[in-house]
Parts: structure tokens; C-alpha cells; sequence
């Protein structure tokens, strides 16, 4: 703000020089030479001709600010056609436009400037409409990005759909989302083009008449001897300029891009506070044998202000020993979370203010990561919804899988490989020696979760965290990874928490279930039990939403006329 | 009226191959498909298979390869840009993920109106139709002046549905519109595509992977498969006794809601699988 208010003095100082000077910018007074700070008529004395320097400081301004105009019209007109074209039209338009900017950016700048100079006749003015246009790769560039990203947006597919003109789509959809960018870019083009003009006329390139901050800093140079103040005040008018436009390109790009207030990290009380702080004595007598218990379990999140805002509100669940527990809710109820708390790879901000989570009687909250590390891959393994990117796209199968192997279990690299082909054949990959060769990519979707399901399993953990294993994949994918689980599951004894929006699969590999809504378990129960018979009205809610797979569509197309024309 | 609403004839699409001089990735091998006035089709399918490719092909947003598109007896696969902006008017889209189809800065009302505007109504006469558009997907009269961002899934989806229907149009090409939403909205908004088709009497090319909903929305169903579809006919028997063995698959893969049931299906897929007609599907890609 500060920055803006004294760009728009100087710029005002500037307008209204002709009538603030006493000496128009090139009077020359003899008895002026090198007149002293404070002489009468002369605030800021007289250069080494005789001229007031309090008025050429003045007109200075508008030189400057004039060239800063001119630059960076130019440099956004070009920069920013033609980067709404080649980033909305790509292919052959956008390769002519690159190859032309691309030209222009080798070119060197200030060079340039100076030998086309019996071009421009020394005008500032030519000058800065070349440099404008040297700094239009800039913008375009900016532009073209942010276009593209915008291009890819549905909602323009939507507009051509809706039949919008392409000019219409860009100036609509496209322009106010690069205009942020553009407008913070543009004030930082205005300094340097100050910068640039007054280098120039510092160098003694360009037409002696026009006052300039560069010129007059180059007079009070040679006349650093005799008045050493000369030189200071162009240089400082300067200084300031420029630190202002910068100053004010930061401004608005805080003010339009809007500075997000930093989540602030809330002490990690999870950690330090342990466990429960009123031990919550009543336990359900069914949880007595159950392998992973979780109770009361409270989770947090700062919100941007920083207060905390409950994600969890009390959820308590007990997987029992070889069970399969289906975990059901729809988006933001809360369940992707709990499983997370149950893995202790909640996110830094996130903090538990109550509640335990038990894996065979032993409490989980409050270990450290290193304690949490044996007991991760180990006892508690994990299977993610997008098996894609929890594979490292740089890395083979195999060597992702080995590396896994030996932090779960410190055995040589040799073994590790060995074992990692017989898991691999085990999930029914069919040449896994092939397959440890391979890139993440070269591999489709059901495999990598087989990958990733061969890895959880490979230190046959008493719990299987899979969240939505297979909500990412086809549904013919989707039976065969259930299928996979269920065998894995009958082999080793494993039990199995899935985390789920779809009733079918539970329906097809659950035993139990638990409904989450709004960070709280509202119902648990036999999986036939549950479907048969709901207790809690959401669950019924959820059910009866369900499609029903025996209805099908039975009234007939609709025959023109015989719709309400229209619908109004 | 002998001639079809939409009629696609041996249609090939193509992307171009990755580096230089690759070769062309075809994605669609051929695919016909007919839809009259007033009517669903169904097209299901998996990803990959090339469904949402034919979406796009019909609205313009992808060029086709070879074959043809004719929308009301008029070929429409090379139209110009002026003739396809008209088309605009007549056939519509709804896409699957409502976060990114509805542009964050812009109010709901200028969404709505935005095409209305173009297609040479007032701005008077915009107004009232968004309000009635409104009203028809359900949402309240105030949705007007706020932002996509104040509404949940299902309400952005209603908006996109709102928008397709703006300039009453033939066809709506439904992507997946149901796909990106929770259970519970899911059914609503299936419920509203049902009632509004049934008092509009527009057609829709219905696309998902969900058997289930394309069952309850479609007349007639065609199931895509690499690029080909391998069945088509009335949504009743191709979605519940299909002849080609892939729809078979398809079918056996969906969950169903009922441990019983899917008690059932698992063990007929099962045997489905044993006797050869699938693959191991743990292919190489």
C-alpha cells in the first residue's frame, strides 16, 4: 500500500513538473553552474550547465515513467495475444509462436538496444517499444502456461458445448484467470523497463535533450569532484522508483493470489499427551478378543484460523482376529481417517485429544515413529485405494518391492528378491521375474494392486489396512483383487479392515461391518445382519439409496408430442 | 420419421502416437450406435474402453478418424465451427466430475445464462429461464448469485444438468454424471435425470461403468469394449441375461448389496471363469 501511494506521488510530482519547476528541465544559467543545495531558485542546485536539478529531477519522471508505460504496453499486448492463442490452440500455431519467442529471448537485450540505435533516432520512446517487445517472451510464456491449465478445465469443454465462440470462451473463461499473473508480472516489467531506459541514458546512448534519471546521474558522475550531492538525488529518485514497482508487484500478488494463512502446525499433542485422558473404563465385552481396538477415538484439524475442528468425534471399533470388517460411509464421514489413525500416519497438524487405539492390547497413541515403524509392514500392513501412485514411477517393481522387504525385515538384498518373486506369483502375477523388471507404468492397475497387496502381505501382518483397494479399479479388475484377498486372507489368517463407500463389496468379502457417519460409528454388526435388518436410521437411509439391480427401466421412450413441449 | 435423432456408422477415432513419427493409437475400431427421439441408450463399459471417447466425438470435442455422425439425417462429423456452435442449441453435455465442469468464478446464474445469452435470448428473458431451470433440477431460487464452490456435489451436478438443459436440447450426452457422487446423491439425481427425460422427452446417451445405473435410466444398452461394442439391444436383456461373453463378465464382476446374492454371483463367475471364457486379466498392459 505504502509502495502505491508513492508511485502515485512520484507519478503525480512528474505530471506536474511544469508548473512545480521554476526552470524548465534544459535552462541553462551560467550563473547557475554548479550551484550549491539551497540556493535560492535552486532547492537541489545546478548541474555543471547550469541547470536546475530540482526541475530535470522532475521531468525525469516522466521520462521514466513514460518508458515504463510504453515497455510494458508492449511486452503485454504481444506476450499476452499471442499466449491466450498458443496456449488455447496448441499444435502447429502454438510451434510458430514458441520458434518466433524463442528467437526473440536469445537476442541480447540491451546490446540490441544500443546498435539498432540509428534506427530509433536515440528516441527513448523507439527504444522502449523494442525492449517491449524483448520482454514479451515473458508474458507469453506466463500466459501460454496458465492457458493450457485452463484449457484442460471441463468447464471450457462445457462452453464450447454450450456453443461459445472461441473469442468468447477466452475472454470469458480464460482472461480473468490469467489476468492475476499478468497484472503482478506487469509491475515488475515497469521497474525493469525504468531500469533498462535509465542504464541506457547512463551509457550516453539516446538523445541529450531528454532528461532523464540515467543522464543526469551520468552528469553528476564526471562531476563527482566538484559536487559530490549532484549524483544523489537521480540515484535515489531511482532507487526509489524501481523499489517501489517491485515492492508493489509483491503487494498485489499477495492481495490477488491470495496469501494463505499457513496451517499452523498445532503441537503434535497426539504425540506428547498420550493416550486417553480419562481413561474410559466400560469396555464392550465383545472387544475382549478383538486384535486392533479402537476407542473413543477424537481427531482434529486446525482449521485455517487455527482452531481446532473435529474430524472425529468418538469412534470406537474392534477387528477381531482373521475377521473381515467392512467400514462403510460416504465422503468426509470419516473413515479414510480412521484408518489412518490406526496406521499413526496422520498428517503433522492433525491431533488426537482423546481416545485409544490397541492393537493386541498394546496402546498405539503416543509411541514414537520408530516404535510405530516395527509395527507398521509388520503387524499392521496397508493397502491403498490408488495403487498407481503409491508406486515410485522412476523405480522397477522390483526394486520397489525388495527395498520394502528389508526395512520390514532386515534379510539380504538376495533373499529379499527371492522372496519377492514368490510373493508375486503368490497374488497371481503370472511371470513375475518379468514383472520385477517393469515400470510402474508398463504395469495396468489391477496389477500394481497386486504388486501392492504381494508387498503388504509379505510379513504376513496380523492386520490389513486396505482403504478402498478397489474403488480405482474396473469392476472385473475390482472381483478378482476381492477374490485375491479372500484367499490370502483364508491362507493366512490375516484379519482385514476395509475401508469402503461400496455396499457390494462388503456385501461380497465382509463379515462385519461399521457404519461411519460424521466421524462417528453409528452402527456395527453382521454383515447379513446389518443388510437385513438395519437399527440406525442412516443405515437404512444408505440401503435403501442403493440401486436396485432387479429394477429396470420399463416406460417406453418418449414419443414426440407426447412430452410437455419444451420446459418452461 | 424414419431417420434416427443420432446415428453413429462405423466411427474410428485416433490419438496421436507419443514422440516422433509414432503411430496413431486408435482408440475406436468402428463403433455404430442409433438413438431415436425420447430415448436412453445405455453405453457401459470399462475404462480404456474408449466410451467417454465417443461422447466426445459426437459433441465436437475430438475428431474423427473415419465414419460418420448424422444428427437428424445431417452429417455432423466435419461440420464448421459456426454450424457446430448452432448445434450447440440441440445437443448438450453433462460431465462427470461437477468440481471441474462448472468455472469457480463465475456465479451460478451466469453459468446458466452464459449460453442462453449466445443462443440470442435477452438478458431479461435469461433471467426468468435460469429461474425456471432452476426450479425444474431442484435447486433454490437464490442458487443464482452464488459461487459453484458454496455447493456440494450433488447441487454442482444439478447445475451442470440445468446447464445441458438450458437450450432445450434433443440430446444430452451424460458422461459418468453420477459416477463422482456419494450414494445417497447418487440416487436423487439419477431419480432427477429419470423425471426430467421423462417430462422433457430428450434423448440421452447415458454413459457409465455402473451396470446398475445405466439398468434404471436406459431403454436400450450397448456395451463397449476395446474400442468395439460387442452388444447392444433392450436394457432388459442385456443387462440381466447378455449373450456376448464379455457383458456376461461384466455383469458377474458388479457386486450386488446382498450377501446372499453375491454369494451367488461370485460362485457363477466363478465357474464362468474355470470353464475359459475369461482371460487371467493379470495381463501385461
Amino acid at each position: 500500500m505504502i509502495s502505491a501511494a508513492v508511485l502515485l506521488i512520484i507519478v503525480l510530482l512528474g505530471i506536474f513538473a511544469p508548473w512545480i519547476a521554476e526552470h524548465g528541465p534544459n535552462d541553462a544559467a551560467l550563473s547557475a553552474v554548479n550551484a550549491p543545495v539551497g540556493a535560492p531558485d535552486y532547492p537541489l542546485g545546478a548541474d555543471q550547465n547550469g541547470r536546475d536539478i530540482f526541475s530535470r529531477l522532475l521531468y525525469s519522471i516522466n521520462t521514466s515513467v513514460v518508458s515504463a508505460l510504453i515497455g510494458a504496453a508492449v511486452a503485454i499486448s504481444i506476450g499476452l495475444t499471442c499466449g491466450l492463442i498458443g496456449g488455447y490452440f496448441g499444435g502447429r500455431i502454438r510451434g510458430g509462436i514458441e520458434w518466433v519467442f524463442n528467437l526473440i529471448m536469445t537476442l541480447p537485450g540491451i546490446l540490441l538496444l544500443i546498435v539498432l540505435m540509428p534506427l530509433t533516432k536515440g528516441d527513448f520512446r523507439v527504444t522502449m517499444l523494442i525492449y517491449g517487445v524483448l520482454l514479451a517472451p515473458g508474458i507469453y510464456r506466463l500466459v501460454r502456461n496458465v492457458t493450457v491449465g485452463v484449457r484442460n478445465e471441463l468447464y471450457v469443454d462445457a462452453a464450447r458445448v454450450s456453443g461459445l465462440s472461441t473469442l468468447r470462451i477466452l475472454g470469458r473463461h480464460v482472461m480473468p484467470v490469467v489476468q492475476g499473473p499478468v497484472i503482478i508480472s506487469t509491475a515488475f516489467l515497469m521497474g525493469s523497463a525504468i531500469g533498462v531506459q535509465s542504464g541506457l541514458a547512463f551509457l550516453g546512448v539516446g538523445s541529450t535533450e531528454v532528461p532523464s534519471f540515467g543522464a543526469m546521474i551520468a552528469y553528476g558522475f564526471t562531476n563527482l569532484y566538484v559536487d559530490s550531492l549532484q549524483f544523489v538525488w537521480p540515484a535515489l529518485m531511482l532507487g526509489v522508483m524501481t523499489a517501489s514497482f517491485v515492492l508493489f508487484g509483491n503487494s498485489l500478488r499477495d492481495a490477488l493470489e491470495g496469501a494463505r494463512p499457513k496451517a499452523s502446525s498445532v503441537s503434535k499433542s497426539a504425540g506428547s499427551k498420550g493416550p486417553a485422558r480419562h481413561e474410559q473404563a466400560p469396555k464392550n465385552p465383545g472387544d475382549a478378543d478383538a486384535l486392533l481396538s479402537i476407542e473413543n477415538l477424537h481427531l482434529t484439524y486446525p482449521d485455517p484460523s487455527g482452531t481446532p475442528k473435529p474430524v472425529l468425534n468418538g469412534v470406537s471399533l474392534a477387528v477381531r482376529p482373521g475377521e473381515t470388517m467392512g467400514l462403510v460411509g460416504e465422503s468426509g464421514s470419516g473413515k479414510t481417517q480412521t484408518a489412518f489413525a490406526a496406521l499413526g500416519v496422520l498428517p503433522g497438524e492433525a491431533s488426537i485429544p482423546e481416545g485409544s487405539i490397541k492393537l493386541d492390547g498394546r496402546e498405539l497413541i503416543g509411541l514414537s515413529e520408530r516404535q510405530l515403524r516395527g509395527i507398521r509392514g509388520r503387524d499392521i500392513a496397508y493397502v491403498p485405494q490408488e495403487p498407481m501412485s503409491n508406486l515410485d514411477p522412476s523405480f522397477t517393481i522390483g526394486a520397489q518391492m525388495v527395498e520394502s522387504l528389508r526395512a520390514a525385515s532386515s534379510v539380504s538384498r538376495s533373499a529379499a528378491r527371492k522372496r519377492a518373486i514368490e510373493l508375486l506369483g503368490h497374488v497371481g502375477i503370472a511371470d513375475p521375474e518379468r514383472t520385477m523388471r517393469l515400470y510402474p507404468h508398463q504395469i495396468s492397475g489391477g496389477m500394481a494392486q497386486r504388486v501392492l497387496i504381494a508387498t503388504a502381505v509379505a510379513c504376513r501382518p496380523r492386520v490389513l489396512i486396505a482403504d478402498e483397494p478397489t474403488t480405482a479399479l474396473d469392476v472385473t479388475i475390482q472381483a478378482e483383487i476381492l477374490d485375491l484377498l479372500r484367499d490370502l486372507q483364508a491362507e493366512m489368517g490375516m484379519a482385514i479392515l476395509l475401508v469402503t463407500h461400496n455396499f457390494g463389496v462388503v456385501a461380497d468379502i465382509c463379515e462385519r461391518m461399521a457404519v461411519m457417519q460424521d466421524g462417528r460409528v453409528v452402527e456395527t454388526g453382521d454383515v447379513a445382519e446389518v443388510f437385513r435388518n438395519p437399527q440406525h436410521p442412516y443405515t437404512q437411509k444408505l440401503l435403501a439409496s442403493i440401486l436396485d439391480e432387479s429394477v429396470v427401466r420399463d416406460d417406453d421412450r418418449v414419443l414426440a408430442g407426447e412430452s410437455s413441449e419444451g420446459i418452461n | 420419421m424414419a431417420e434416427k435423432l443420432l446415428e453413429v456408422e462405423s466411427l474410428h477415432v485416433e490419438f496421436p502416437g507419443r514422440g516422433f513419427r509414432a503411430k496413431p493409437h486408435e482408440v475406436l475400431h468402428g463403433v455404430s450406435l442409433t438413438i431415436d427421439d425420447g430415448e436412453v441408450l445405455g453405453l457401459v463399459g470399462e475404462s480404456g474402453s474408449g466410451k467417454t471417447t465417443i461422447g466426445r466425438a459426437i459433441l465436437g470435442l475430438v475428431k474423427a478418424s473415419g465414419g460418420e455422425i448424422r444428427f437428424q439425417g445431417e452429417n455432423i462429423t466435419h461440420v464448421g465451427p459456426r454450424r457446430r456452435r448452432e448445434l450447440a442449441r440441440d445437443i448438450q453435455v453433462v460431465f462427470q466430475d461437477p468440481y471441474s465442469s462448472l468455472n469457480p468464478a463465475l456465479t451460478v446464474g451466469d453459468i446458466l445464462s452464459e449460453p442462453l445469452v449466445i443462443q440470442g435470448s435477452t438478458t431479461r428473458d435469461a433471467r426468468a429461464r435460469v429461474k425456471a431451470l432452476l426450479d425444474q433440477v431442484g435447486l433454490p431460487a437464490d442458487a443464482a448469485e452464488r459461487l459453484p464452490r458454496e455447493f456440494s456435489g450433488g447441487q454442482r451436478q444439478r447445475v451442470a444438468i440445468a446447464r445441458a438443459l438450458a437450450p432445450q436440447p434433443k440430446l444430452i450426452v451424460c458422461d459418468e454424471p453420477v459416477s463422482a457422487l456419494d450414494l445417497s446423491t447418487q440416487a436423487l439425481v439419477l431419480k432427477l435425470l429419470i423425471d426430467i427425460q421423462r417430462e422433457t422427452g430428450v434423448a440421452f446417451l447415458f454413459i457409465s461403468h455402473d451396470l446398475a445405473v445405466v439398468r434404471h435410466i436406459s431403454h436400450r444398452v450397448a456395451v463397449i469394449y476395446q474400442g468395439e461394442i460387442v452388444e447392444t439391444g433392450p436394457a432388459e436383456i442385456v443387462t440381466s441375461r447378455p449373450e456376448h461373453s464379455y457383458s456376461r463378465r461384466l455383469l458377474l464382476a458388479a457386486p450386488v448389496a446382498d450377501p446372499i446374492e453375491q454369494r451367488r454371483r461370485r460362485e457363477e463367475r466363478k465357474r464362468l471363469a474355470e470353464n475359459g471364457s475369461m482371460e487371467t486379466g493379470a495381463g501385461v498392459r
